[in-house]
């Protein structure tokens, strides 16, 4: 405690006025403790009033920060823009470094057509792998609609998905119209963005040139049943791999699935499918060597009927998948393919030849993904194909079927700082070409900025 | 042959099994606004939770079993502000079913009923997981369940008009007992206004409001970003100048952080129930707050 000013004058005058005379010197002590005893009494007021002060402020403060919950009023969304859909951008780059070139890419025994397998070759070096953008909204009470671009690194931009769906129809259906990726298998209708490794499977690629997508309708149906069962129908344009555009009214593409999917406890969830796509392709030209080892164009004209047995199983402690979860799947394709080949279109060997061609074709890839510590998964993926039985009718002397069977094996780290960010290295072992292993490194960034995505299954 | 059919078709019904018709189906979010629906439904409502409380209701993905039960729900009762943006937009649209759609009855968003609290003025992720609309873990005031209820027990009556008297009188039982409770929580709690915490995650903002508890630091550097050991080593450091009397965290959130910050601060590390079935004593509501409140007063004394 600090004596005011006053108080310590007074008492440093109280001795020489002491010594002027003695009778004095009661009324001057008298004097001098009442004036104490008035201060002490104002300066006891003061603080006093300063606790009193210091508690009010305190209990406002606590007023302001323990609000009482209340309802809430309902601002008012103001603007014409206040009806914007959801944007979301989708940023992607690679550095790979592949120990065979890839310009001469191919997958033996498997006819892919030039404009598919360019589409699977990986720039060397550093790249922009693809980009996409997305558009999203619900259009009103009974349709939601999305689009997406994606912007390929030499600079083209194509439609990757531009459709309709409803979201009014009662009975557990879903109608879709417009260019999608198809329903069939587990990892066809996952974008790129979301595959645990940084490439499409072995067999997605020989069966499906990497994805397959059409432009058409889907229904589904989902069984009202606490377990998860799901039908779905496609008809469609087919004018991608392994069908071919066609000048015809109708469908070029038919498609049927069936997942079926639960829990078993809570840590654990799975779901397993049946699918079938049925394409026709009329003049799909696809280059091959043939038995005189020249490089000749030859055209398919047929049917493809194509079998997908896919299944999923995923566990996460108590469903908790934060800390640590485990991811495995795997899928079964098989393909019959039957109708005419036309041998070397250009007559650039030993001249051009049709006649009757039909393969049975199948191939499979298992991959595990193991998240071992917050933001890091370390993922395994191992797969072949079997260029299975091909009968190359009147052309069998001309063409020679393979008997390799193409392999791969992979194996990824990646680390997710948050959902919306993922840097991942993979190194693979690539045996798609007879007689040549292809060493693969690849290091690559996939962020998402905008609107949230979505937590598929 | 009839029999061997019969069979097949009892254990067909036995797999598949066909959800209850003559019950209301609710799909909750999360368990609080499953159990909350049980207090006002009673035997007039079938709830599932989609999420129990292990598990971080944002970082849930669209499992087939959820869409099977989207598919039959004829209420889904979510948290709303974005904490479920991953994966019910995903529900509603792939389930085929028209009743839940946001804007129908049958979509009920428990945070259009409170008082949002930690509103973002500006919105960037490199913030971290912040929600445009607010604090999303508003199940942890009780007083907020109180607004909730009553806003719950109405769409209930809305939508099963047949049984709205039983919804309105286990509305006004519910009310009174949870008022009561509140009370009585409060009067246990008392001793814990104006104390210092740490906490995991940013998700105890109304519980801190309810019972005047001072949040002094975060162990998540950013809403939703895990710990890191910079981060800790700095909140350690704070606390020496700001102690603190506990370090709180929730039945998902990774034990590590507050276990390695409660070791050197020697404060104790206290997991909370952070919903319905977070704790052995958190069977219902009215256990859950018991228990939160209990477990505060035990690690304070």
């Amino acid at each position: 405690m600090r004596l005011p000013k006053p108080l310590l004058a007074a008492l440093a005058l109280a001795p020489t006025i002491a010594i002027a005379a003695d009778n004095d010197l009661q009324t001057l002590r008298e004097e001098v403790a009442r004036m104490r005893e008035s201060y002490e009494k104002r300066i006891q007021d003061l603080e006093n009033r300063l606790a009193q002060a210091e508690t009010k402020v305190s209990t406002t403060e606590a007023k302001v920060a323990e609000s009482v919950p209340q309802a809430p009023v309902a601002a008012p969304v103001a603007g014409t823009n206040a009806f914007n859909p959801d944007v979301s951008l989708i940023l992607s780059g690679q550095y790979s470094n592949l120990s065979k070139d890839s310009a001469s890419y191919r997958i033996t025994g498997f006819h892919l057509p030039n404009d598919t397998l360019d589409g699977l070759k990986a720039n060397r070096g550093l790249s922009l792998t693809e980009s996409e953008l997305g558009i999203s909204a619900n259009i009103d009470h009974l349709f939601y609609g999305a689009m997406l671009f994606s912007i390929h690194p030499d600079n083209s931009v194509s439609t990757e998905e531009a459709f309709i769906q409803t979201t009014a129809l009662p009975y557990g259906l879903t109608l879709k119209a417009g260019r999608h990726y198809s329903g069939i298998g587990y990892l066809n209708e996952q974008h790129a963005h979301t595959w645990d490794f940084v490439d499409s499977p072995l067999a997605y690629r020989a069966f499906l040139g990497g994805q397959f997508g059409s432009d058409g309708v889907q229904m589904r149906w989902l069984a009202p049943t606490d377990t998860f069962i799901e039908i779905g129908a496609e008809l469609g344009r087919g004018a991608n791999y392994p069908g071919t555009d066609r000048n015809k009214n109708g469908a070029g593409s038919a498609a049927v699935f069936a997942h079926l999917g639960g829990d078993v406890g809570i840590s654990h969830s799975w779901r397993a499918g049946l699918s079938y796509l049925g394409t026709s392709a009329r003049d799909r030209k696809f280059d091959e060597l043939d038995a005189t080892s020249t490089s000749v164009t030859n055209s398919f004209a047929g049917n493809s009927r194509l079998l997908i047995a896919d299944g999923v199983w995923k566990w996460a402690p108590n469903g908790n998948a934060s800390v640590t979860n485990f991811k495995l799947q795997g899928e079964y394709l098989r393909r019959t393919e039957s109708g005419d080949l036309t041998y070397d279109t250009n007559a650039a060997s030993l001249g051009t030849a049709t006649g009757h061609y039909s393969g049975i074709q199948s191939g499979w890839y298992l991959q595990g993904v193991y998240q071992f510590a917050p933001k890091w998964r370390v993922g395994l993926r191992a797969e072949r194909l079997s260029t299975g039985a091909i009968d190359y009718g009147v052309n069998s002397s001309s063409l020679l079927a393979s008997h390799y069977a193409p392999s791969a094996h992979a194996l990824m780290f990646d680390y997710n700082p948050s959902e919306f960010s993922r840097i991942r290295l993979q190194f693979a072992q690539d045996k798609s070409r007879e007689g040549i292993t292809d060493n693969q490194i690849f290091l690559q960034y996939q962020m998402s900025l905008g609107a949230h995505g979505a937590h598929k299954f | 042959m009839i029999r061997y059919a019969r069979n097949t078709a009892a254990l067909l019904l036995a797999v598949f099994a066909l959800p209850s018709f003559a019950a209301l189906n609710i799909l909750a979010c999360e368990p609080e606004w499953g159990a909350l629906a049980q207090e006002l439904g009673g035997d007039k409502v079938t709830v599932f939770s989609a999420t129990n409380a292990f598990q971080d209701p944002h970082h849930i993905q669209a499992k087939p079993s959820l869409l099977a039960r989207a598919r039959n729900a004829d209420l889904v009762i979510c948290t709303g502000v974005q904490l479920e943006v991953g994966w019910l937009p995903i529900l509603l649209k792939q389930a085929g079913n028209p009743k839940i759609q946001e804007g129908q009855p049958g979509y009920f968003e428990a945070a259009k009923f409170v008082r949002m609290l930690e509103v973002p003025t500006s919105i960037d992720r490199s913030l971290g997981d912040v929600h445009p609309g607010g604090n999303p873990h508003i199940q942890m005031d009780p007083r907020n369940i109180a607004l909730i209820a009553e806003g719950l027990a109405k769409r209930l009556a809305e939508i099963d008009a047949a049984n709205s008297t039983v919804y309105q009188a286990r509305y006004a039982s519910f009310a009174d007992r949870w008022k009561k409770a509140i009370a009585e929580w409060e009067r246990q709690a008392a001793p814990l206004r104006g104390l210092n915490i740490v906490v995991h995650h940013k998700a105890f903002i109304y519980l801190e409001n309810w019972l005047g508890l001072k949040e002094v630091a975060t162990l998540e550097p950013k809403p939703g970003v895990e710990p890191t050991s910079g981060h800790l080593s700095e909140v350690l450091a704070q606390l020496q100048r700001q102690p603190a009397r506990a370090v709180i965290r929730s039945t998902y959130n990774d034990s590590r952080g507050s276990e390695w910050l409660a070791e050197r601060a020697k404060i104790p590390a206290v997991l909370l129930p952070f919903t319905v079935g977070g704790s052995d004593q958190a069977k219902d509501l009215f256990g859950f707050f018991d228990d939160v409140i209990q477990r505060l007063l035990m690690a304070t004394k």
